[in-house]
């Protein structure tokens, strides 16, 4: 029997606090992608090398996808869902490189990022339309609507974090589970899968958010 | 029969039944899409992304199943 995708390694105590291996996994990861983001941006010119226009690249076509959805300038989301999918790319990839798991496959990783997006949507909402404008948006459009609203406000959150979770852990699960039954080499073919469904788990987990805050600043359909 | 017994089977019956609405919601979307795509060739781009979004609300309902069969398998509180 495999192991409980549930549980997390335990890697040590750090006084009350249990460390487990996805929080190393997760520091890791924000700490590369910190000084690679850094690192890259240190020296910006006007007319960019071939590493500024690679990054150029990247930001900018991340701000079309967020215009699209939202409709307005994208700027002000950028921070946030940007660096919602560069991790979430990373972190689903992580479970590629030998020896490492992938941090989303544990239910703690996706249910913190769930719980942060779950927080923004309410702050960029407050802020476009102020409290009073934002609460009474949960009445729309009959007062009658505002009980499914504010339970479609957890339950969207939940699913956000269960998508994310069952998606990338059912993949490990299955790899494990074949390396077990048949041999060294043979689950290859379904780690090539894994690759494209932690990229488009990412690409959905960042759209959702972007639809959700579209949402809550008004200019998307609630979702 | 003991809970074990009966939550391997609970958690076999919820994957499979859970999995065929999805299956079927799947094939039914990707098949509209296709065919918007052959109508509409330059509306490709919005269609995809609004494909993949619904997909992955279709497939959450399979991914519920499969998560409700993981704790009765790993994590059922009555197994004790």
């Amino acid at each position: 029997m495999a192991s409980s995708p549930l549980a997390s390694a335990i890697l040590f105590h750090l006084g009350p606090v249990v460390i487990t291996r996805p929080v190393v996994t997760t520091w890791t990861i924000i700490a590369v992608l910190a000084l690679g983001s850094w690192a890259a941006t240190r020296r910006l010119a006007l007319h960019p090398d071939r590493r500024q226009a690679t990054l150029e690249l990247i930001v900018t076509s991340i701000m079309a996808q967020i215009e699209e959805v939202i409709r307005k300038e994208p700027r002000p989301f950028l921070p946030i869902l940007g660096t919602l999918f560069i991790f979430l790319v990373a972190a689903n990839l992580s479970g590629v490189l030998p020896g490492m798991e992938a941090p989303t496959g544990k239910l703690e990783t996706p249910a913190a990022l769930a719980l942060i997006v779950f927080v923004s949507v309410h702050f960029f909402g407050v802020r476009a339309r102020g409290p009073l404008g934002y609460l009474a948006s949960f009445a729309q459009p009959k007062l009658i609507m505002l009980p499914l609203n504010i339970i479609s406000e957890v339950t969207r959150t939940f699913s956000l974090m269960v998508r994310l979770f069952g998606n990338v852990m059912s993949g490990e699960f299955v790899i494990a589970l074949i390396v077990g039954l048949a041999g060294l080499f043979v689950p290859i073919p379904l780690m090539v899968l894994e690759i494209l469904v932690g990229l488009v788990q990412a690409y959905i987990f960042t759209v959702l958010a972007t639809v959700f805050i579209g949402a809550a600043v008004d200019t998307v359909e609630r979702g | 029969m003991d809970i074990k017994l009966i939550s391997t089977i609970a958690s076999a019956l919820a994957v499979s039944i859970g999995s065929i609405g999805p299956a079927l919601a799947e094939g039914r979307s990707v098949a509209a899409a296709m065919d918007a795509i052959a109508r509409q060739p330059e509306a490709a781009g919005t269609i995809s992304r609004t494909l993949f979004v619904g997909l992955a609300m279709i497939e959450t309902m399979a991914i519920y199943c499969l998560v409700v069969a993981l704790i009765l398998l790993f994590a059922n509180p009555y197994a004790g």
